[in-house]
This record gives structure tokens, sequence and C-alpha cells, in this order.
């Protein structure tokens, strides 16, 4: 099921503009259009495109399904461990602990028509990274098991 | 300072706890099956422990409020929403309470009885995250006080199962009724969503308590109710909508059967709590009364019926519980039929809604315990077909003293605590409607009949050769199944008791909507 070289080529090319697309996306997710789990669901195309320009052995010598599996429980386990701290810190669940607190994403949202700043909206960015990072993970997990099939019925 | 974080944090921690058991479970389960099956049960006994701590706390001091995300944890309405409560907020009253308990109890037996009873399965970590997000569900369903997260946890919990069901594949069929499942209830998903929304476009608000105290009952609501009702119903498996309950039932490993009993008790919950808290008196309570125990009678007969043909233990048991989720339908539906009338309610009708939430506490113990029986059963010979059974008696004693307490709870004999509950409803359902209360009796033989006949298949007779070499169930399934036992016993002997301090709040806090919205909103 290897496709030609121009597609091999073509995917390979395109590959790295996807996933920085895609991870744009996530990191603006607070600020623009989208989030964790569109932003995610474009990096999960560009590995989509890989898989499919390249036969299913070659793409799983490349790709290791344990990383794209821990990646799945990492980013879960950040989203709730990001809920979770707020407890610890004497908040309830899912307070925002890092909005305006200055540190990490802690910045005041400057009121009034701006671009808008990056470093604003506390752990919602994280939420975000969290989901875009399990949503990579799980959809191309999903792919590589569903080629995984395709390859045994076409033989 | 950990008691004070627990008492403060509990409904949360309901959720929060086995999310993060579940997310951890396939790092962790990688590591061996020992540390795998360590950290489940653990995952899981800190739950119930923090689902019975919540209990008690919410019987003693009443209504629990926990807004996610909030500055304080009790902060329902912040100072600048213009009243009303724009957060995720746990709601848990004695209800919602009741309905912990259950998950709690059933949930840690049916963990304790998997360790041993799916060892055998192939790819058991994501078996058990999808376990543990499915308890999670269970509980966050049961507990929110709002609609859309009511939503959200009802989707969590098809997926989840709808997973679990296709999860011993079985040359496809298992995976086609998981598949089944998972269109079914999302369909129901997707009216509900509908329903959510008619609701949200007309009073801006998604907590339960806000909409229903601006609750004016116009025919945006009425279509409302419909869909709600519909989906709740397709989710609780009450005839017409029961057709996926044989294939899921039967064809899921026997510990998610068991789990998914109670699932289909948390939908039920949904339904009782959209009549009676998020409408009440504004909708016609007798007819919708009357459409509910119309809904409970088809799934009494048609579910008792169906199920004495039924050649495949498990089958048989699914359309059993088609059969008493009837029950419980025609009690809460008695109830609420005459919810404006005091005096009816007064002398019957709250007596009938007691019983109706008594069968679901005895319900989701008696069929737990008999799916997971005949889970043991299917283990040690690894079929389902009655007629291949026989002479079990011999070699599965223990499993066979299960069996008969389960068959004699769900058949209403006393001591039993299937018999507490269907007292309750007999006699509470005779005054309403005397004909209401002979079916339900007939039912009740009749289910004692097929048990009987169960019973002799599997059990009786001599040991057939090909069973010679059939041992008893690992110990691990034995003690889960006789925490169930004895929960059974103990609540047919001292079924005043329960009522008294489980059952009748529960019940109080269900007819009882001034105090469900004044918990949220404050003194109104």
């Amino acid at each position: 099921m290897r496709m030609s070289k121009i597609v091999r080529t073509g995917s390979d090319l395109m590959y790295p503009f996807i996933f920085i697309f895609g991870w744009y996306v996530i990191m603006h997710g607070h600020l623009t259009p989208g989030g964790g789990f569109q932003g995610g669901a474009v990096v999960a195309t560009g590995a989509a495109l890989v898989i499919v320009a390249y036969s299913y052995q070659e793409v799983n010598a490349m790709i290791k399904k344990a990383i794209l599996m821990f990646q799945e429980s990492g980013g879960l386990v950040l989203f709730i461990g990001a809920g979770l701290a707020g407890m610890i810190l004497g908040f309830p669940f899912f307070y925002n602990w890092l909005a305006n607190s200055g540190s990490l994403f802690g910045m005041s949202v400057i009121p009034g028509p701006n671009p808008g700043e990056l470093n604003t909206a506390g752990f919602l960015p994280l939420m975000n990274i969290a989901v875009g990072t399990e949503v990579w993970g799980g959809l191309t997990i999903v792919i590589l098991y569903m080629l995984s099939g395709v390859e045994k019925e076409g033989i | 300072m950990i008691t004070d974080f627990l008492l403060h944090h509990t409904p949360a921690l309901l959720v929060a706890v086995p999310l993060l058991g579940a997310f951890l479970t396939p790092i962790i389960g990688r590591i061996s099956p020992i540390v795998r099956k360590i950290w489940v049960m653990g995952t899981m006994t800190l739950t119930s422990a923090i689902a019975v701590l919540l209990v008690y706390l919410v019987y003693t001091r009443g209504t629990f409020v926990y807004v996610f995300g909030a500055l304080t944890p009790g902060l329902a309405i912040p100072p600048d929403s213009g009243g009303i409560p724009i957060r995720i907020i746990f709601t848990v009253d004695p209800m919602g309470a009741f309905m912990d308990l259950i998950v709690a109890v059933v949930g840690f037996c049916v963990i304790l009885y998997s360790l041993s009873g799916d060892e055998k399965r192939t790819g058991l970590h994501y078996f058990y995250t999808l376990f543990l997000l499915l308890i999670t569900s269970v509980l966050g369903m049961v507990s929110t006080g709002d609609l859309f997260n009511f939503f959200v946890f009802i989707e969590i919990s098809s997926l989840a199962s709808a997973g679990l069901v296709a999860f011993s594949v079985e040359q496809g069929r298992a995976v086609e009724a998981g598949l089944k499942y998972f269109m079914i209830s999302t369909m129901g998903g997707i009216f509900l969503l509908f329903a959510i929304g008619i609701l949200y476009g007309q009073y801006n608000a998604l907590n339960i308590a806000m909409i229903a105290e601006r609750m004016q009952f116009t025919s945006l609501d009425k279509i409302a109710l419909v869909l709600m009702v519909v989906a709740l119903a397709m989710k609780c498996g009450a005839v017409p909508l029961h057709f996926w309950t044989p294939d899921a039932y039967s064809l899921a490993p026997s510990t998610i059967t068991a789990m998914l009993v109670v699932v289909s008790q948390a939908s039920l919950y949904g339904l009782f709590r959209f009549v009676f808290t998020l409408y009440n008196l504004t909708l016609n309570y007798v007819t919708i009364g009357w459409v509910i125990i119309i809904l409970g009678v088809l799934s009494m007969v048609i579910g008792v019926t169906m199920a004495i043909p039924q050649k495949d233990v498990k089958r048989l048991m699914a359309y059993h519980a088609v059969s008493q989720t009837g029950y419980m339908l025609l009690g809460v539906g008695v109830g609420l039929a005459v919810l404006g009338n005091q005096a009816a309610l007064d002398t019957y009708g709250f007596i009938a809604i007691e019983g109706g939430l008594f069968h679901i506490i005895n319900h989701a113990l008696y069929k737990g315990l008999l799916f997971l029986t005949a889970g043991a059963i299917i283990y040690r010979i690894g079929t389902r077909d009655l007629n291949k059974m026989g002479g079990l008696g011999h070699s599965m004693k223990y499993t066979m003293i299960f069996f008969m307490i389960g068959a004699l709870a769900i058949a209403g004999i006393p001591p039993f605590n299937g018999f507490a509950s269907k007292l309750l409803i007999y006699e509470s359902v005779y005054l309403f409607n005397p004909l209401l209360a002979i079916i339900a009796m007939v039912v009740s033989i009749l289910t004692l009949a097929s048990f009987v006949k169960v019973f002799h298949s599997i059990f009786m007779g001599p040991t057939l050769p090909e069973y010679s070499k059939v041992r008893e169930a690992p110990p691990a399934m034995l003690i889960g199944m006789g925490i169930l036992a004895v929960l059974i016993i103990a609540f047919g002997f001292f079924p005043q008791l329960v009522v008294d301090s489980l059952v009748a709040p529960a019940a109080h806090a269900l007819i009882n909507q001034g105090s469900y919205i004044s918990a949220i909103l404050g003194g109104a």
C-alpha cells in the first residue's frame, strides 16, 4: 500500500507545516477560534497524511504506539491535574488558579480592541495543550489500528 | 487538614478520583498485572469510600452544593452574574446521594469480582480505563445539578459502555450488540440535547434549579418533556424501547452487565429528576403519571413473558431486568399521578414512590448478583446455553447459594429484599388501582416460575460428564458476590430501617422541588 514517490515527498514537505499550524491552533485556543481538540485533530491529520502515503510497516517502524498511548494518557492526566492543583491550593476543583497571577499565562487581559495577548487566560492554555496532546495521540492510534485492519484485508 | 479537605471537596473528589485513576490505568497497567489490579482496586475502594462519606454528609447535613471553578465551593451565584448560577454545579440532595450509594456498593463488588473474572481477557488496561470511566459517568449523572453536564455524563456512559459491550468480540456478535447500543444511545443523547437546547433557549439557564424556578410549561416545554422522557426511557430499557437490552446485556462481559444495570438505574434517576424537580406541578401530572405507569406495566408484562422462553441464561436475565424496571416505573408513576392531590399523596402516593426507589437499590443488588453468578458459571463452563448446563450444584456450591438468594429476591419471596420493596408497591398501587397491583403480582409469580426453571436446569440433576472437572469460582469472585448477597439478606431482614434511614429522605427530596431550588438560589 505504499504510494508513489511524488505523494511521499509531498507529504514529507507538508507534514511540518500542518504540525506547526495545528500547534498554532492549540496555543491560541484562548484567543482565536479553535482550541485543543481542533488543533489536536489538525496535528493528527498531518500524521494521517504520512500514514496514508507510506505503508503500514514503514509507519509502524517510524512511530511507537507506546509513545502515542503515553501521550494520550499523559494529556488527560495533565488536564485533570490542572483541575486538581486548584484544589490543593485551597480553591474548588477547576478553579483558574493561574489567571492574573503574574506567572505563566498569568497576565491580566488588556481591555479594548487589541490583537490579543498570548500570555493570558491562566490555566486555559494548559488545558488546551493537554487536550491537544491527547487528541493528537488518540486519533493517530485510531488511524494506525484502522490501517492495520486494511492491510490484513487487502493482502 | 486532610479531613477538612475531604469534607469540603467530597462531590468533586467523587468524580476526580475515578477519572484520574482511569487515565493513569493505561500507563500503570503496563508495569505488571499485579500492579494493575492493585491500582484499579485501590481507585475503586477510594471512590466508594468518598461516595459513602458524601452520602453520610448529605443525609446528616442536607443538600451538598459544590460549584466548580468558583472562588469558594459554595458560591452558587456569583455577585456579577445577575442572579444566574452560571457555573457547573453539583447538587447532591438525598435522592442523588441514594443513587451514589448504589453505584459505590455495586461498583466495588463488581470491580472486586472482575479482578479474577476478567483476568483472561486481553487489553485489560483499556478495559479498566473504560470501566472506571463508566463508573465516573454514573456518579456524575446522579450528582450533577446542571442539565448540560448531565448530557455530557450520559454521553460518556454511552461511549464507555458501548466499548465495553463490544469488548469480548465473540465472532463479531458482541461488536454488533455494542454498535446497536451505541447507535440507540446516541439517538437518545441527541433527543436529550435537543430538549436541553429548547429549555436553554427559553430560560437562559442550564441549571436544573434555575429552570425549575422559571418553568412556565409552554408548548415548547411539552416538546422538551417528551424528548427527555423518550430518551431516558430508551436508556433505562423500558418497553417499547427495550430492544437493545437483550443483546447488550447478554453479550457484554458479566461484570459489565452488572454495571449496565446500574447505568440504566441512573437513567431512571434522570427521568424521575426531570419529571419531579424540573417540571413538578407545572406539568399535567395525571397524564404524565399514567404514561409512566403504562410504560411500567408494559415493561413488566412484556419483559417477563419474553424472558420465559429464553435459552441463553444472560438473555433471560436481561429480559427480567426490563421487567423489574417496570416495577420502579409503576411505583414512581403512581406517586407522580397523585402529586397534586395531597390527601392521596399522603395515603399511598408517597409509599408508592418509596417502593419504587427502594426497588431501585434492591434491583441493583440482586440483579447485579444474578449477572455475576451467571458470569461465574460461564467463566467455569464456557457456555451460556441453558440446555447444555446441568448438575453444577455439586461443584459450585457457593455460586448456587448466591444464585438462590438472587433468584428468591427477584421473585419477591420473604425474607429477601425484593419482597420488601414489592410489598410497598403492591399495597400502595392497590389503593390507586387494584388492577395494576394484580398485574404486578402475576408478573412476580411468572418471574418466580422462570427462575425455578433456570435454577433447575443449571444446578440440579446428576453431574454431567463434561463438567466433572468444574471447580468453584475463584475467591475474589466469591467475595464480590458474597457482599451483594449479605446486603440482600440484610435489606430483607431490616426493610423498615432501610426505608426510614435511606429511602424516605430520598423520596422526600424527590417530591420537594422547593428545597432543591432554594439550595441553589437561596431562600426563595
